[in-house]
């Protein structure tokens, strides 16, 4: 499973891109993160995310139509691919079972 | 919206441009433009504009840029694609490329021979390992307030040099002063050689290349050493080490070393052996140390030692020693070193002066630079007319989207690529033409293949011709407008053309300048040549018997040579027809002014010079052995008459009193036509003519004029042998040496000659790209007038017109500078022709016939093509 490895800032972006289906891409994902995270994040921390998972092949991209507030540039809109949605759910179901393992002990 | 009045900084915005892989431009300026509005409309412009900044850093990261700039494989493809070009071009239009690359590339070659020259002039003696150390010691002595400069020096100089003032020198030399010519002899072998006898040191301070026996082989007196050549001809393969040659018939030496021949450019060239000095001075008195003047003293310094410091101390060393009365001129002594041997060596008042050799090397110099820059216009001239028909390829390029820079690469490029061409083609040319070159300026020259500094100099001017050519193109021509150059064609207006106009009357100035030139001095040659030489050259063989077997055989020879019918008569005389040695005064006449003392050429012949050479006598006769009292009389020439003034010199009693003989008297029996024996440019030396009985040095042969040369040589040989068999019959032909004196005039017209043929051809090479240029810019113009019947000869007259105005410009400038240049030159000789003005209407109209017939080939080409062909295609 190397290869389809997926870090922690990736995790959360392929689930912010998964959310926004077909609808992702940089501003929006970082906007929607920070909202959620609570904390500032780097727009280029987004995009080396982004290009990294489009390598591994577990996002893809297309461009958009041109906006005014982008000083005339295209978006780039991404969407999940079946390998990314696979290695998701596939992480999603391995924590899940780690978690199950937990002794219901109580944590006061 | 504030949009509109902030953007994001442009600065970062460029910054993360030159940086960015080239795939994520798009997505990531637009996130981070649409992030910065955004911060805009919540926070100040500051912080937008701050944030912007620490976005564009945070993009500093391995994923984001650029991978290698450097190396991008599509600049290799492209400069194949430019030299693809490029060479398609040049196939295209072979006759231009012939011309361009042809001319380029002659020009070139006359450069690196020129350079190849100058490189030899300048490397004078740097054959020699001590090159940097050693000096000759020179003399300077006053006379009549004009400082004179010598190198013969007393032999009383040499010890005391290396007595008095042994701490500044390493080595102390003395060399007769005088190229000795002997006759070296293994048993039947003999030849007659010229050499130098000198001091023991000299071979280990010159730095003799030896290849047989050691440096130190002349501290015995009977010893020699021979070059390869000498030493080959000699021995042949064998080893010559200790075997023992005979010189002159009379000393047996023992060849104690075997050296590499000295080199041509080497102030000892001539010396084909080495022998010692004292084997020289034999015999020789010892009262004359400090009063003969016939050592040159070589010397090394130390290596801390300057010559001209040591010049200062040694300059009155002779004072002391010359005895009081013998010699009233002071003279001062200083050093010249090596270095300055060659070109620095024409002393006037004890300075070194403009010597002939500088003046020519800066004359080369000159000349090549000069050829080199027109090869160079020509080659500019041609790339930039056939450019601007390239214009629409520009026009294309730029509309598909090509970039200023790539076009300027591209012309740039190609320029590289002929002026790389031109340079392979002008080695070419110069390996094949250095044989008849080196033969042409008396040289021994090789290609510098292995000199870094030449390729450096080829390399650099590659570069320099390819920019100066390729930069018209490439700069003015890149700059044009696509839509402008594809719709109406470049308009090439008529400050286009003046450029070019004046560089074709540049050139044909140069050119007819060099046609005058050469004209003039082949004729000036001519001119000399021609001139009377008062004795006939043709069939008289001049030559030195070297062995005291020939003393008293005088008379022997004689009728011996006349038996063999060949010959028609034989004489002697103490110097040869072909130098003017031998000067005296102290001669008194009635009339004379007392304080009048001129110097006459003074030579002692036998009774039969005169018929041998063939004297014209002007009044009076000939020597007669019949006359006992004729012993006492002299022959005069025409300008020693002229000089004496005397009305009826006939009979007329001339004083003679010179210093070193006792006085007498001798009567005038004849007047002569002048012999012209020195150089035949000079006025003619004033000969007084001595008969003499005694044994004289120098033999001269009339061949019987029936007789072939071929027939007459080997009888006289044998005739010669027959009583002399210790010396060589090595005979020299009087017109052949007399011819030998125009070497350096014909050297100069012959070089003349080929730099005239050049440069009329390059000027010729860059006439015809002209024309055809101008031909077919016109090719629709031409074919219009055909159609409303214009005739061949008009059209014709139209294409040359221009250019023929252009050659009679040019040689209008031309002939001032001719007569000027030319007439300086001539100032130079004193026996001279007047140029004469028809001379430059045959060079400018010869010029003007070669441009028109050059013109004509492409003018009538044009006149006579079909203009269905240039005018359907509108």
């Amino acid at each position: 499973m190397i290869e389809h490895s997926l870090g922690e800032f990736e995790e959360l972006v392929l689930l912010m891109v998964a959310a926004h289906h077909d609808e992702a891409y940089g501003v929006l994902i970082l906007e929607n993160l920070e909202e959620k995270l609570g904390k500032k994040i780097n727009i280029s921390a987004i995009h080396v995310a982004l290009k990294r998972m489009e390598n591994k092949g577990f996002v893809k991209s297309r461009f958009g139509g041109i906006t005014n507030e982008r000083g005339g540039r295209r978006k780039k809109f991404y969407a999940i691919t079946a390998l990314g949605k696979r290695v998701l759910d596939n992480q999603y179901a391995l924590r899940t079972s780690i978690y199950q393992q937990i002794p219901k002990i109580s944590f006061s | 919206m504030k949009s509109n009045k902030h953007t994001p900084p442009k600065r970062a915005e460029r910054f993360l441009l030159w940086f960015l892989r080239r795939d994520l431009v798009e997505e990531v300026l637009g996130d981070l433009d649409e992030k910065f509005y955004q911060t805009l409309e919540e926070k100040s412009v500051f912080k937008a504009k701050l944030n912007y900044w620490y976005q564009v850093i945070n993009y500093l990261r391995p994923f984001a840029i650029t991978k290698s700039r450097s190396i991008n494989s599509n600049h290799y493809a492209m400069f194949r694609n430019y030299f693809k070009i490029g060479y398609r071009n040049l196939y295209k239009n072979k006759g231009y490329s012939f011309i361009n690359i042809g001319g380029l590339a002659i020009g070139l070659a006359v450069a690196m021979l020129i350079g190849l020259w100058l490189h030899d002039e300048l490397s004078y003696n740097k054959y020699h390992e001590n090159y940097e150390h050693i000096v000759k010691v020179l003399r300077n002595d006053a006379h009549r307030g004009k400082k004179f400069t010598s190198p013969s020096l007393v032999r009383g100089l040499g010890p005391l040099f290396r007595d008095e003032y042994g701490n500044h020198f390493k080595h102390v030399v003395m060399v007769r002063a005088r190229i000795e010519e002997r006759v070296i002899a293994n048993e039947d072998k003999m030849f007659t050689q010229a050499g130098y006898f000198m001091e023991p040191d000299g071979p280990e301070m010159f730095g003799l290349n030896m290849i047989y026996g050691t440096r130190d082989g002349l501290s015995d007196m009977n010893s020699i050493l021979l070059s390869k050549s000498v030493a080959d001809k000699l021995f042949g393969d064998t080893d010559p080490l200790n075997k023992v040659v005979k010189m002159d018939a009379r000393w047996d030496l023992k060849v104690t070393g075997v050296y590499e021949d000295l080199p041509l450019n080497s102030e000892l060239k001539d010396a084909t052996y080495f022998a010692p000095l004292k084997r020289f001075l034999e015999g020789w008195s010892y009262d004359d140390v400090w009063t003969n003047q016939h050592m040159y003293i070589y010397a090394q310094l130390n290596p801390e030692s300057d010559p001209k410091e040591v010049s200062s101390v040694i300059t009155d060393a002779m004072l002391d020693h010359i005895p009081r009365g013998t010699n009233n001129a002071q003279p001062e002594l200083f050093l010249h070193p090596m270095p300055k041997w060659h070109l620095y060596s024409a002393f006037e008042n004890g300075t070194a002066g403009m010597s002939d050799r500088l003046k020519f090397v800066w004359f080369y110099g000159i000349i090549g630079v000069f050829v080199l820059l027109l090869a160079c216009i020509n080659f500019m001239n041609l790339s930039t007319a056939r450019s601007e028909k390239r214009s629409k390829e520009v026009g294309i390029r730029k509309s598909v989207g090509s970039l200023r820079k790539q076009l300027i690469t591209q012309f740039l490029s190609e320029s590289f690529m002929v002026a790389m061409l031109s340079f392979v083609l002008a080695l070419f040319f110069v390996y094949i033409i250095l044989p008849w070159f080196n033969d042409l300026a008396g040289k021994d020259m090789n290609m510098l293949w292995t000199n870094p500094w030449f390729w450096l100099c080829g390399i650099g001017f590659i570069i320099v011709t390819a920019l100066l050519a390729g930069s018209y193109p490439a700069f003015y021509l890149s700059s044009f407008k696509p839509v402008k150059v594809l719709k109406s064609g470049m308009a090439v207006g008529r400050s286009a053309a003046t450029p070019r106009r004046i560089l074709v009357v540049f050139q044909f100035t140069i050119s007819i300048a060099l046609i005058t030139g050469t004209i003039i001095i082949q004729q000036q040659i001519e001119y000399v040549k021609n001139r009377p030489v008062g004795y006939s050259k043709e069939g008289l063989i001049m030559f030195r018997p070297r062995s005291p077997e020939y003393w008293g055989k005088y008379q022997t020879l004689r009728t011996e040579l006349k038996k063999t019918g060949v010959v028609k008569e034989m004489a002697e005389a103490n110097y040869p027809l072909t130098n003017t040695l031998g000067n005296n005064g102290g001669f008194e006449w009635e009339g004379k002014d007392p304080s009048f003392d001129p110097s006459f050429n003074t030579i002692y012949v036998t009774h039969e010079y005169g018929k041998t050479v063939g004297w014209e006598f002007v009044q009076g006769r000939d020597f007669s052995r019949d006359l006992q009292s004729d012993l006492s009389g002299i022959v005069i020439t025409e300008s020693a008459l002229k000089l004496m003034q005397l009305d009826d010199p006939i009979g007329k009693t001339i004083h003679w009193n010179p210093s070193w003989q006792e006085p007498a008297s001798f009567t005038i029996l004849g007047v002569v036509k002048d012999m012209v024996k020195g150089s035949p440019f000079k006025p003619v030396r004033p000969s007084i003519i001595f008969p003499s009985e005694r044994d004289l040095r120098w033999l001269f042969i009339r061949v019987n004029p029936q007789a072939s040369l071929s027939e007459a040589l080997p009888k006289i040989e044998a005739a010669f042998n027959r009583i002399v068999l210790s010396a060589p019959f090595d005979y020299q032909f009087v017109d052949e040496l007399y011819n030998a004196k125009f070497q350096e005039e014909e050297r100069i017209g012959s070089l003349a000659g080929f730099l005239a043929v050049l440069a009329i051809f390059i000027s010729c090479l860059g006439l015809l790209g002209l024309v055809s240029y101008v031909a077919e810019q016109r090719t629709k113009e031409i074919g219009i007038r055909k159609v409303l019947g214009a005739s061949v000869t008009g059209i014709w007259r139209l294409l040359t017109q221009d250019f023929v105005t252009l050659v009679i410009v040019s040689c209008l400038l031309a002939g001032p500078i001719a007569f000027y240049l030319l007439n300086n030159w001539l100032q130079k000789y004193d026996y001279r022709m007047e140029i004469s003005w028809w001379i430059f209407i045959l060079a400018g109209s010869g010029a003007l016939v070669i441009a028109l017939l050059t013109v004509s080939f492409q003018a009538v080409k044009s006149a006579t093509a079909n203009p269905v062909n240039s005018l359907r295609n509108e």
